[in-house]
């Protein structure tokens, strides 16, 4: 299996010991002369580079359809940087890096960095798009029947699925029977020839479309009703599922005061560009605004603000601890039972070993739905077993103990089988030492095994730590971060900081992408620095470098 | 006469005094082993029990299996999508595994091996973004992926390899460090060896230090498989359509709504899910002990 991936390489250059710029001209010239090139290495080379060729190809094609040129450049920059780089004999060890790096760039930094810049915003819902965007809405959302309003025969239509696919009023004019098509961005019209028409003016089919019959809009209802069509006087609105009018906008953009001035009522909401929405001289707020810079607002907001900092700071602790729990439990657990089965007159080892480890072995995330069930108040078989009636995820402080206990279970098979590689690496003569010496057999432990043990596991101690920080499946599929509050749907009781960001950004009360972003940018930072700590402390770093 | 009658007892009193040495010695460590198969094996027993209760709810099942019916296991297959959702967690998840393997390997060779301008960056890079887990940037993932999905919906949205492909980005990251590890072990004085025989560093890695660490880089791809499979979060946002689904997500949605009435189900598909990871985890026991002690950590 010679998968050259270089093909006709100079020998002498490869793994090189020699400094990166000592004079390789003159030992590459020479080597080439017997350099190797191996037929399989450059098939397999022909063949992938092939690969990447169409690959490309394929990408580029939607590309130049949606016209997104800066896309497109970079797609030919990467392609012709990686034909360059696996034809040149140059350049060995990004050979090797290139492919993992690509993917990395791609699906982590990129959303890494996309996320750390949400996190300077105010991106939320109502703050999702440009002013123009919000000035739009605003707009439409204001429109009214008015006298005189046109009147015209809707169908409800869709391009995609009945059942989901995003809908499209088919509206034609009472007057012209011209027919149009349209959604949030505005009206198109359609051409004659495409569209049946029946004689109230309700269109029945249409090239592209599929027509939803009564009951399939029916389901629908609340969404036709939000979908507002703009048109240049005002905009669309159904009225029921068979009918739409076209009512004028109440209020309305005014570019000179940079404001929207209501033409009922006559308030004006004035643009206030550091907070992405329009407010009036009472301090009213306009629900649609639009994503401006705001700093570091949001990383102060987590700090001061009361109504923030103190559910933070509250999950900040808890998250500590179930880490440090979790992690310390499981490796107490774990290691006695190693330290119990380790003796050189025990039979039956294997056995033991093979029946401890099947949590390990079983998926987890069913094993956690399972251990929620077990938890059940009326029907769990915790409560069943010992005949108890604790509402388990009802209350603070049994929720989080029943977490640990999950955790536990799920977690200690792991350190038993990490101690007991650990103990068998200990030379027995170390302990055998320590008992002629007249130590009891607790000293022993304590002088030589346990530190001897910490040694060696102390990385994936601090690996776990850092995994169990973020666990967010040993939250979310027990107890959703809760109980909560009475008065604060959105911080549990078991609310790990990574599940409360969660629920920040997706949670029912609204999304708040930015003030999410910038948790996650905290939980970044709490990650890396105990990590940074930890690993100085036990000095792994040093020798991984060598 | 006396000596006949206190024979016994004296008797008696020895295989006292002897087993209670044993149980000091030996005995309690037993006592310690069975306790803790105990704790081990009781939420797998009620698995069991509720996979093959013929009534398929949470209320009716108990510890012990009450009755031997298989109606969980055929529902599974006729009211859900359960195969569909195996297949691609399978698919998802051994692709995954596989070449995330490949592509940490091929990072970690060049990180091991060769002494390049970067290397120590590179290496502490790796280390950073590892720490940030790919979820907390679901809410970019989820905004990046819908162009995507508008451009190229073969690897959009509902689709495994747009899944895989994201899964991929965090490859790097959490095994390279690993791996590299490994091929710090391998003697330098091999492969040296072979280049001076005229071999490539692409032969070198192919047939030389590929083969050296195969066993330790089969655990460690069944520690990926594992993590994939067991993945839940991300690949909620993801995926939707219920043939679309892999079985975190799959049997999440079972018992999210009914809970009391699919835990059948739900168990029998629990324990479906666990049979191919068992059978390989017992198979690869004795490797798997020294490649965690080596670092790896199961997802």
């Amino acid at each position: 299996m010679s998968t050259s991936l270089s093909g006709p390489e100079p020998a002498m250059q490869a793994p090189g010991r020699e400094p990166v710029r000592s004079g390789l001209p003159r030992t590459s010239r020479t080597a080439r002369n017997h350099a190797p090139i191996t037929a399989t290495g450059l098939v397999v080379k022909v063949v992938l580079l092939g690969l990447v060729a169409g690959i490309a190809i394929w990408v580029a094609f939607p590309l130049i359809e949606a016209k997104m040129w800066v896309g497109l450049a970079i797609l030919l920059a990467t392609t012709a940087g990686l034909f360059y780089l696996y034809l040149t004999p140059r350049h060995i060890p990004v050979k090797y890096l290139v492919p993992g790096t690509l993917l990395l760039i791609a699906f982590q930094v990129f959303p890494v960095l996309y996320t750390a810049s949400t996190a300077f915003t105010n991106f939320a819902d109502g703050h999702r798009g440009s002013k123009d965007d919000a000035v739009v809405a605003i707009q439409s959302s204001s429109v009214k029947q008015v006298a005189g309003s046109a009147e015209y025969a809707l169908s409800i239509a869709t391009k995609g699925d009945p059942t989901s696919g995003p809908l499209v009023f088919l509206v034609t004019d009472p007057k012209t029977r011209a027919v149009s098509a349209g959604d949030g961005e505005g009206l198109r019209p359609l051409d004659a020839g495409s569209v049946s028409v029946a004689p109230g003016g309700k269109v029945t089919a249409a090239d592209g479309y599929t027509v939803l019959n009564f009951g399939q809009a029916s389901v629908r209802s609340k969404e036709i009703i939000d979908l507002v069509v703009p048109t240049p006087g005002g905009a669309l609105r159904s009225n029921g599922l068979s009918r739409a009018y076209e009512g004028r906008a109440i209020r309305a953009y005014d570019t000179g005061c940079d404001c929207i001035k209501d033409s009922e009522t006559g308030k004006t909401w004035t643009a206030d560009e550091a907070d992405g929405s329009f407010v009036a001289a009472d301090g009213e707020r306009l629900t649609q605004g639009w994503k401006v810079n705001v700093g570091l607002q949001n990383f102060s907001r987590v700090l001061t603000d009361p109504n923030i900092s103190g559910p933070f700071f509250g999950t900040l602790v808890w998250n500590f601890a179930f880490a440090i729990g979790s992690t310390g439990l499981t490796f107490l657990l774990g290691m006695a039972i190693a330290l119990a089965l380790h003796s050189p007159r025990m039979r039956g080892t294997n056995l033991y070993r093979v029946l401890l480890i099947l949590p390990y072995a079983m998926p987890s995330f069913a094993m956690l739905l399972v251990w929620r069930d077990m938890f059940n108040t009326d029907f769990g078989l915790v409560n069943n077993l010992f005949g108890l009636g604790v509402d388990w995820f009802g209350e603070a402080w049994s929720a989080r103990i029943a977490v640990l206990l999950v955790q536990l279970w799920l977690g200690y098979p792991y350190m038993f089988l990490v101690a007991t590689g650990a103990l068998q690496a200990i030379p027995r003569e170390l302990t055998e030492a320590t008992s002629v010496d007249g130590a009891s057999p607790w000293a022993s432990f304590k002088a030589v095994t346990l530190p001897l043990l910490l040694v060696a596991l102390s990385p994936l101690l601090i690996a776990s730590f850092a995994y169990n920080f973020n666990n967010i499946n040993a939250i979310w599929l027990t107890t959703e971060g809760g109980p909560f509050p009475a008065d604060n749907p959105t911080n549990g009781a078991t609310d790990l900081l990574i599940t409360y960001t969660y629920r920040l950004a997706f949670g029912a009360q609204g999304a708040q992408f930015g003030m999410a972003a910038a948790i996650s940018i905290f939980i970044f930072a709490i990650v890396a620095t105990v990590s940074a700590i930890s690993f100085r402390r036990t000095r792994k770093q040093e020798e991984v470098y060598s | 006469m006396t000596t006949y009658a206190d024979a016994p007892v004296a008797n008696r009193n020895a295989t006292g005094r002897r087993r209670n040495r044993w149980f000091a010695q030996v005995g309690w460590r037993h006592l310690v082993g069975v306790l803790a198969v105990v704790f081990s094996l009781f939420p797998i027993l009620f698995v069991l029990s509720a996979a093959l209760n013929p009534l398929g709810t949470l209320s009716s099942t108990e510890l012990l299996p009450t009755g031997a019916s298989f109606e969980n296991f055929t529902n599974l297959f006729e009211k859900t999508a359960f195969a569909h959702w195996f297949v691609n967690s399978l698919l998802i998840a051994g692709t995954a595994a596989i070449v995330s393997i490949f592509l940490s390997s091929l990072a970690a060779y060049a990180f091991s091996r060769m002494r390049f301008a970067g290397r120590r960056f590179g290496l502490l890079t790796l280390l950073l973004i590892q720490m940030f887990p790919q979820f907390l940037a679901i809410v970019a993932i989820f905004l990046i992926f819908t162009t995507v999905t508008d451009l190229w919906p073969s690897i959009g949205f509902n689709t495994p390899w747009g899944l895989f492909l994201l899964y991929m980005g965090g490859a790097l990251g959490v095994n390279t460090w690993l791996m590299k590890g490994f091929f710090d072990t391998l003697p330098r004085e091999l492969d040296e060896s072979a280049t001076m025989d005229g071999a490539t560093h692409a032969q070198v890695f192919f047939r030389i230090m590929l083969p050296l660490v195969a066993p330790i880089l089969a655990v460690t791809a069944l520690l990926s498989f594992i993590g994939t499979i067991n993945e839940f979060m991300i690949a909620n946002v993801f995926l939707t359509n219920t043939n679309s689904k892999t079985l975190a997500v799959g049997m999440f949605g079972l018992v999210a709504g009914e809970r009391n009435n699919n835990f059948g189900m739900f168990a029998a598909g629990t324990l479906l899910t666990a049979i191919p990871t068992v059978l390989v985890f017992q198979l690869l026991q004795r490797y798997i002990v020294s490649g965690l002690t080596a670092g790896a950590v199961k997802g």
